[in-house]
């Protein structure tokens, strides 16, 4: 397999919206708002925009966006399936675009009112009222991501002797990042390890502070060519490489797909996970931040509590920062776009955490289901 | 063993359809059993219409022993769901049966309680005419 894609497309702008509980606009007009602020980022009008992805659980269609855009011609548009965890896809999917010239300019967005409006904690997304393989899950009460995952915590802390109170120094640590970043939810509230144990029990093992927020807000990216994104006004963050992974067959039970999609991203990358500089896991759960070292290879197996309480992935003075700008469980949970938007600020120095020096920054949006290296050079 | 279906809030009901209907008869029936593939001769769980291993529809439907062990399991204390309204604590469980089998289920209210490793044996749960459940229980 060769890899066309090696550093000739960038992101080239990202913008966001606020992050609130009760945004009081349509998840269009959030999306639309990141959008503009995404393209004035860039230096781009609508006007340049030939394509759009998304999300297919979000709910704005593309040519409502386009229309309310002013775009022209929308000539290259596409969703991915599943549910939050598609944002590396959708980044592979409009750089592999852009590489083979059927795109020039592809924006990528996500617009949620993900507290006032359907909840992904409440099953209201992912629920699919016991048809096709939910009838196997959800009459037994499988009904949120949390139940099922809760089941594949408890088994990973057996075989592996990871414990609640590291998974406590995961939500900790991404706390105080938080605490850094004006934007994010929890900046002004701080979390001890205390809080986190003390906390009640949502679906046990997790407790409530190992769950991430619900959020409502916008998050874009936009994605060119690198020669186009060298003109324009942000440093460009080059896609050396992204993959996805939509299934695995013969797949440990406790195995995140991280374990087949690592290797995969590395190889098409060049690269190792030493290479790496700073690190955006989706953290929807602290314990799949541990399973997500563990599994894409930054630390073996059975040692990720470990490196998260010896303070590795953290900011001050860790050797991997995890979750810089406070991640899903404080930041924002835009599944996903937030961490490929602060993995962008990474590359260009702009974080409210930044990591010195990076060079290439790695970006999680689904625990393995797909994922992104961006470098500073090309 | 057979327990009745409680007034409380409502989890999904299986919908089967083509690739599924005949496992929920068998549960109707009270027997537990599972899809072997008549080509490679692997037993599978959940019941879908072609093996994963080499893409045959031919099946034999195996009866299985409903006993097994806790692979792992985990406890709703909260009714994040509505159809949880009621219910908590609840336990859901992966019961790892005598045939190497992994099913996802929950356990009986009146069971006792689990750990990784405790021996389950099936508890059938008549919610209806067309559907009945396969629960599990600390095995006796």
């Amino acid at each position: 397999m060769t890899n066309e894609l090696r550093g000739h497309t960038a992101i080239a702008g990202i913008g966001e919206t606020d992050y609130s509980r009760a945004s009081g606009r349509t998840e269009l007009m959030l999306s639309l708002q990141a959008i503009q602020a995404a393209l004035d980022d860039a230096g781009l009008k609508p006007s340049d925009v030939d394509g759009l992805m998304k999300w297919s659980v979000d709910t704005s269609l593309e040519a409502d966006v386009a229309a309310n855009l002013g775009i022209k011609e929308l000539s290259f548009f596409g969703e991915i399936n599943q549910a939050g965890n598609v944002g590396a896809a959708l980044v592979g999917h409009a750089a592999a675009a852009i590489r083979a010239g059927i795109a020039e300019v592809v924006v990528i967005f996500r617009g949620v009112n993900g507290r006032s409006g359907r909840r992904y904690g409440r099953g209201d997304v992912t629920g699919r009222q016991g048809r096709g393989a939910s009838q196997f899950t959800e009459p037994f009460g499988v009904l949120v991501p949390q139940h099922g995952l809760a089941m594949m915590t408890r088994r990973r802390m057996y075989e592996t002797g990871v414990t609640s109170r590291q998974f406590g120094a995961t939500a900790v640590t991404i706390r105080q990042h938080a605490n850094r970043n004006p934007r994010a939810t929890f900046y002004e509230t701080p979390l001890t390890i205390e809080d986190h144990q003390n906390s009640r029990f949502v679906v046990e093992p997790l407790h409530l502070f190992d769950c991430c927020l619900e959020t409502d807000g916008g998050g874009a990216l936009v994605l060119t060519s690198a020669e186009r994104a060298r003109t324009l006004k942000k440093p460009p963050a080059y896609i050396r490489a992204a993959t996805q992974t939509g299934y695995v067959r013969d797949r440990e039970y406790t195995d995140v797909s991280a374990k087949v999609t690592g290797p995969r991203l590395f190889k098409m990358a060049g690269m190792q996970p030493s290479d790496v500089d700073v690190v955006q896991i989706y953290d929807h759960f602290c314990p799949f931040v541990i399973f997500a070292l563990e599994d894409y290879g930054f630390v073996e197996r059975g040692e990720g509590g470990k490196f998260v309480e010896a303070g590795e992935i953290s900011w001050d003075g860790g050797s991997l920062p995890v979750n810089t700008s406070g991640g899903h469980l404080s930041e924002a949970y835009l599944q996903g776009m937030n961490q490929l938007i602060e993995g962008v600020r990474q590359v260009r120095g702009e974080s409210t955490s930044q990591v010195e020096d990076v060079g290439v920054s790695f970006v999680d949006t689904g625990v393995g289901t797909g994922a992104v290296l961006l470098t500073r050079e090309p | 063993m057979v327990q009745e279906t409680r007034p409380k809030g409502t989890l999904p009901l299986p919908v089967p359809d083509e690739d599924t209907q005949a496992f929920w008869d068998y549960c109707r029936e009270r027997e537990l059993r599972a899809q072997r593939c008549i080509s490679c001769g692997r037993l599978r769980y959940p019941p879908r219409p072609t093996c994963p291993q080499c893409a045959s529809t031919d099946v034999e439907w195996q009866l299985l022993s409903g006993r097994g062990k806790v692979y792992t399991y985990a406890i709703s204390h909260q009714a994040i769901h509505p159809a949880l309204e009621g219910r908590v604590p609840f336990t859901t469980l992966v019961v790892e049966l005598d045939e190497g089998l992994r099913m996802t289920s929950n356990l009986v209210e009146d069971s006792a309680p689990i750990e990784i490793g405790t021996a389950v044996e099936v508890s059938f749960e008549r919610v209806n005419e067309e559907i009945t459940l396969p629960r599990f229980k600390v095995a006796t």
